[in-house]
């Protein structure tokens, strides 16, 4: 009991950490004084941004089972289905996008856009994309290769939006936000490292065969 | 007609000189390093909307665009330029008719149109300009990018390629 106790503590305070940052982000985000000069859609497409950059938070403490009730199995499957709500979230992000500016978006995606962030996002997005792709076809894949791909995309993901997000002058407030994508890089490589010892345990049971 | 003799030889001297200097490319390097024309930015045309119109102001106004024409090369000022501005302020998206207009260069080849304030849209406090108005010099499309999102003036300077 006493070895467990402490364990469980450090999720909640981990769950607790991780949804305070996406708060004081979404919050400060909300009172942003440039919201005055935008349209609803232009707004929405800011915030699907924002929160797509939350739920990257989350990803990889459910994955690592790091939060509290979500080891394991129930974690991995929240993870899929946090994983789709980001799919949708980017989708939502550059169609906002896309209506408020139309060639600025097709610049991005085109990688011919003046802006230095956006090459970012857009590897980031077609990360998401293959993630998805890979997930579908994940039954057909070797355990192994699946658990690389995936976590190399994940890295792919994080280091791209992190970067995309932190370049950009927007709604969001630039402590707040340098706080969020710092608890997102470190939370995913924190857990990659955690899982590294696990890979190595898998591998070494997977050799008899 | 002897008195036209050393005028024609001169002449030929002076032709024959200009010519091998040109051809050595002595002469267009001089030129070219005296005033480059400015180059068309990525991203610039995005947004455009041809022929906006002469304004006395955009909107409301409280912020400047300012700058100058000149001509690639010698650097003459060129008067009576329309220059195009729009940009995402606090009156209007970038793709609004009404965040859009047109100003004319004074004889110093300098220009000046009162907009509303430009606050920072797709991640950058920026503005669009054109030049596009005939066939004597080459359209260019410029986004400038304020250097703090509370600047209230922003100059861009346009140098002319002729055609």
């Amino acid at each position: 009991m006493p070895v467990i106790a402490p364990k469980r503590l450090q999720r909640v305070l981990i769950l607790a950490v991780a949804l305070g940052a996406i708060c004081i982000a979404v919050v400060a985000a909300a009172n942003s004084p440039l919201l005055a000069w935008r349209d609803p859609v232009y707004i929405g497409a800011g915030f699907a941004g924002i929160i797509a950059l939350a739920l990257l938070l989350i990803q990889p403490l459910l994955a690592g089972g790091w939060l509290p009730a979500m080891q394991a199995r129930r974690g991995r499957q929240v993870h899929k289905w946090v994983g789709v709500t980001l799919l949708l979230a980017v989708v939502l992000h550059v169609a906002g996008l896309w209506i408020t500016s139309p060639p600025d978006v097709v610049d991005a995606l085109l990688f011919v856009s003046p802006t230095p962030f956006s090459v970012w996002g857009v590897i980031a997005m077609w990360a998401v994309f293959a993630s998805a792709c890979l997930a579908i076809f994940r039954r057909r894949l070797r355990f192994r290769t699946w658990r690389l791909a995936h976590t190399t995309l994940a890295a792919v993901i994080v280091i791209g939006s992190c970067v995309h997000a932190l370049r950009i002058e927007g709604t969001m407030e630039t402590v707040s936000k340098v706080l969020l994508c710092v608890l997102v890089l470190g939370a995913t490589f924190a857990v990659i490292a955690d899982l590294r010892g696990w890979f190595a345990k898998s591998a070494v049971r997977s050799t008899p065969h | 007609m002897t008195n036209s003799h050393p005028t024609r030889r001169h002449l030929l001297t002076v032709a024959g000189a200009a010519v091998v200097t040109g051809a050595s490319g002595l002469l267009v390097p001089a030129r070219a390093q005296a005033v480059a024309p400015t180059p068309t930015m990525r991203g610039g045309a995005n947004n455009y909307r041809p022929g906006a119109p002469i304004v006395d102001r955009i909107g409301g106004g409280g912020f400047w665009m300012t700058g100058t024409v000149r001509r690639a090369g010698d650097g003459a000022p060129l008067a009576e330029r329309r220059i195009q501005i729009w940009a995402h302020t606090t009156e209007g998206h970038e793709r609004d008719a009404h965040s859009h207009g047109a100003t004319l260069t004074d004889a110093n080849g300098a220009f000046r149109l009162e907009m509303p304030q430009i606050v920072p849209a797709f991640g950058q406090p920026h503005g669009h300009l054109a030049y596009d108005d005939d066939a004597e010099f080459q359209t260019v499309f410029l986004r400038p990018i304020m250097p703090s999102a509370s600047d209230t003036s922003l100059n861009v300077d346009f140098v002319l390629q002729p055609v």
